[in-house]
């Protein structure tokens, strides 16, 4: 604006000179001009140009290259970057231009006034840097950690019940990561219902974590009951385990469908004995049946109860000192809850889960002096068959239980089961070989040499595979065991489609 | 005998242990070896005496009680210097036998109503009470006020205005300029810093950073962290003027890089932030030093400082360069690579030398004072200046300074 100001300074100027030179001029058209009108007029359009074009004072550069002596510290930054959209980007302009003080001494290098505002070609990350940064962060957080964390960890020993089925990599994937995390040694026990098999055990090879994976001789039952309790059984068989080969450390139930929060592992480092977390319930909702059911609830009670997330978990008085527990109402759920795995409703939980429960593996283990006198040993529980329902049943005192996670009020693992449907299909270990042609087109396809409408007779056949295959290549690969049959079918049917093309065609 | 002086011993080492105590309970610490040696740790009870002029309470008290919000704002070194000096043992009321002698003169507690200190009438103020002090004490005229010190935190010290170009002009008061100044600004080869003079950190409220520690052993996971203007849109709305340009560079290079996380924002969480950061800047804004400096100690984060040939707090005492990085102006376009490319051991002795609590406590103004505080190593620096060179002493009638010199304004009364 200044500038445009100036030029009409000038411009004003130049009109007065001409006013001024007509009198004068003795010819009456005023055509001719003088040479120094012109001379200004051509540089006012010059200087015109350039400032339009470089788009900075082009008076100061002016000024600074004519006036000014050389500062000692004129580096002239030309990053002209010819973005001419914001003042407030990108344009730099000479340092210290006219007028301003310089500082006293020419010793100093350091010169008050204007600055170039200085910006690299390629302002962006580097991608070799953030990964150093990365790394540099991650060291100084592992220092952090044994500066002011815990002085001696304890491995971790995670105890895992799993068997085959659709859902076991999803859920065995979460859980691994979940390990992987961990800052501490971690030992995992994965116990297989049906005895080990290739691919569960191909798949936790993959975590890089020191495993011990056993079987146990039944089959996974279909009914949740009998699966909780089969699961119970699993976790005994694992301690076990945990006894002979005297694992030192902390017990945690990692149960294959539950989240864990990384601060789970940090805090179950206080552990004593034996610790108990809160729990948060997420009943799985299999669809309309559960909005369903949380309506209706919520109807009922006016309390606003089940809006919450239920919790198990230890309860504590306000001096922080265990005097109950806090666990899970099903009255609510118990007319719609999944009675066989796979079933669409909630799964429930029992009144208080495994995975609640943090054990120092020293509890387990025969002949151990120092043990406290309060637990039972691992041969005389479950030794009957009988139902093992919670790590409660080690203990003769059960108000030995520590409370972890500031009493219970911090919730650092969620508890869930989700199984796929009952009749849910997919390809042996998650693999389509060969890979699927298009030969079933769809009926709306938008391709020119779509064949015609085809008969209903044939539609009907195929629209079974088609469901199936749909369902298939949603999964991409992941490694499936067992019921490889399915694979043949639907390369049946296509063989089938395709000789019917080839007789319409 | 030998039992006493393990017993003294064992109640030194369970003294300082205490000290540690008080701020962080770390183990593994590194020892600040200066370049001077351990002289944080030197107690200057015993080596100086100080004497404290009695003005009237229209240089302190009365300005003070007109503007209470001098306490807070981070000129306030001046004011709780004066009361520490008030109680401290170093304090004499025998002026005979002082080493040093301190004016309480409040300068800067002129607020606008954003709470800026508005320097014009502090030269009139600062001459006034030389006035004072030199026509009904003999002490003044002694020395010409070579054995004296005085406080002037504000943003460019004795110089006494806000902007640079018209501080330089102004230069520092001459009246002052045979004495000691203990300032918060600090620029090598410029005007505005005497030879001699002891710099110091801005205030910091202490016992507001004490309420947002959040426990150590929280992992740091901000890589590079700054919160504050980048443009100073109402004084310098084009830029380059503001900050040299050297904050909007930063900006300009740097907005589009996920490693720094650096806004104009004010958020609640600031202490907090800076706690979970590794890196902190501290750019020059219109003066070259800024609380940023103290709060980056304070908190563990290692402090980037881009100020060409700035002066830090206490730099015979305190290796600065082994604590922070230093970053030229010039270099900051640059500055990812810089950064990145500090070998990780290097990044963890500063953290080390900053989790020593002797260094946070060398940059507090803890009321009341404890031991090794700011309040000490002012006293430190003031005892490393004696014994006075008998030079000082001026024969009767032998006259130095110019009592007219400078800016014809400043001659009025106040």
């Amino acid at each position: 604006m200044k500038q445009l100001t100036a030029l009409q300074h000038q411009a004003r100027r130049s009109n007065s000179f001409r006013g001024a030179s007509l009198p004068l001029d003795t010819s009456a058209d005023g055509a001719i001009k003088s040479p120094a009108t012109i001379f200004w007029l051509a540089l006012h359009g010059l200087c015109c140009l350039i400032s339009l074009v470089l788009g900075f004072r082009f008076s100061r550069l002016v000024f600074f290259l004519f006036f000014c002596t050389s500062s000692p510290s004129a580096t002239i930054n030309l990053y002209t970057a010819l973005q001419t959209r914001l003042p407030s980007s990108i344009t730099t302009s000479p340092p210290a231009a006219n007028g301003t003080a310089v500082a006293v001494d020419g010793r100093s290098r350091v010169v008050v006034g204007r600055h170039g505002i200085l910006i690299r070609p390629w302002p962006h990350p580097d991608p070799a840097e953030v990964m150093k940064a990365h790394q540099i962060i991650e060291r100084v957080q592992r220092e952090q950690r044994v500066q002011y964390g815990f002085k001696s960890p304890r491995t971790v020993i995670a105890i895992t019940p799993t068997y085959v089925r659709t859902f076991q990599t999803l859920h065995l994937t979460g859980v691994m990561h979940s390990l992987m995390n961990v800052p501490y040694n971690v030992v995992w026990i994965v116990v297989e219902a049906g005895g080990t098999t290739n691919e569960t055990a191909a798949l936790i090879s993959k975590s890089g974590l020191k495993t011990v994976h056993i079987g146990f001789n039944a089959r996974m039952p279909i009914l949740w009951e009998d699966r909780h309790k089969m699961e119970s059984q699993m976790r005994v068989h694992a301690l076990r385990v945990v006894r002979e080969k005297k694992l030192d450390g902390i017990v945690v139930f990692a149960d294959e469908s539950n989240m864990h929060s990384m601060e789970l592992f940090d805090e179950i480092q206080n552990v004593e004995w034996i610790g108990a977390v809160s729990v948060g319930i997420l009943p799985h909702s299999g669809g309309s049946e559960g909005v369903e059911l949380s309506a209706v609830s919520r109807e009922d009670n006016d309390k606003n109860q089940n809006s919450e997330m239920p919790v198990q978990g230890p309860a504590c008085n306000s001096s922080n000192q265990l005097v109950g527990w806090h666990t899970f109402n099903m009255l609510p759920f118990m007319e719609r809850s999944a009675r066989y795995v796979g079933d669409r409703a909630v799964v429930l939980p029992r009144k208080l889960e495994w995975a609640g429960f943090i054990l120092n593996s020293r509890l387990v283990w025969k002949d151990v002096e120092d043990k406290p006198a309060w637990v039972k040993d691992l041969d005389v529980v479950g030794r009957e068959g009988e139902d093992i329902e919670s790590p409660m049943s080690f203990l003769e005192d059960p108000s030995a239980v520590e409370p972890l996670g500031s009493c219970g009020r911090k919730i650092m693992l969620w508890w869930l089961r989700v199984e796929a449907r009952a009749d849910s299909k997919f390809p042996a270990r998650w693999i389509i070989d060969p890979p699927l042609d298009v030969t079933v087109p769809a009926k709306h396809t938008p391709w020119p040499d779509a064949p015609p409408e085809l008969p209903t007779s044939v539609v009907k056949v195929i629209s079974i595979p088609e469901n199936t295959e749909k369902r298939v290549a949603k999964r991409s690969t992941r490694k499936r065991s067992s019921r490889s049959k399915r694979k043949h079918v639907p390369k049946a049917l296509d063989e089938r489609v395709s000789t019917r093309h080839s007789e319409d065609n | 005998m030998k039992i006493w002086v393990f017993a003294l011993i064992f109640y030194f080492a369970f003294c300082a242990r205490i000290e540690a105590l008080k701020f962080h309970k770390t183990q593994q610490t590194e020892r600040i070896s200066g370049s001077a040696g351990d002289v944080l740790e030197d107690d200057p009870v015993g080596r100086l005496k100080v004497f404290v002029y009695e003005l009237p309470s229209k240089y302190n008290k009365k300005i003070l009680q007109k503007d209470p919000r001098c306490l807070t704002h981070m000129f306030a070194a001046e004011i709780y210097m004066h009361r520490f000096l008030l109680s401290s043992p170093v304090r004499t009321l025998n002026p005979e036998e002082a080493d040093w002698f301190y004016t309480p003169v409040y300068t800067t507690c002129d607020l606008t109503p954003n709470g800026l200190p508005l320097p014009f009438k502090s030269p009139r103020m600062m001459r006034s009470a030389i006035q004072l002090i030199s026509s009904n004490w003999p002490y003044w005229n002694r020395t010409e006020g070579a054995d004296h010190f005085f406080i002037v935190p504000h943003d460019f010290g004795a110089c006494f205005h806000y902007q640079e170009e018209k501080a330089i002009e102004r230069g520092i008061l001459k009246l002052l300029q045979r004495a000691t100044l203990v300032q918060t600004f600090g620029q090598r080869n410029h005007d505005c810093l005497k030879d001699g003079s002891i710099t110091i950190p801005p205030y910091a409220p202490p016992q507001k950073m004490q309420t947002h520690l959040i426990p150590p052993s929280t992992p740091r996971s901000i890589f590079v962290y700054f919160r504050g203007l980048f443009y100073d849109v109402g004084n310098d709305p084009e830029g380059g003027y503001y900050a040299r340009g050297a904050r909007a560079s930063v900006w300009e290079n740097f907005k589009n890089n996920p490693l720094f996380d650096i806004s104009t924002e004010h958020p609640t969480t600031y202490y907090e932030d800076m706690q979970r950061a590794v890196f902190c800047l501290c750019p020059l804004g219109w003066a070259p030093w800024s609380p940023r400096l103290v709060e980056a100690v304070i908190f563990g984060c290692i402090p980037v400082i881009i100020a060409d040939d700035i002066v830090l707090p206490f730099a015979d005492a305190i290796p600065w360069e082994d604590i922070g990085v230093f970053v030229a102006e010039k270099d900051v376009p640059k500055l990812d690579t810089i950064l990145t490319s500090i070998p990780i051991e290097e990044i963890l002795r500063k953290q080390r030398l900053l989790a020593n609590p002797s260094m946070k406590q060398a940059m507090l103004f803890p009321q009341p004072a404890q031991s090794r505080d700011a309040f000490h190593q002012i006293l430190n620096g003031l005892a490393r200046k004696l014994p006075h060179d008998k030079s000082v002493y001026l024969k009767p009638g032998e006259k130095i300074l110019n009592w007219t010199a400078g800016p014809v304004g400043d001659l009025k009364p106040w």
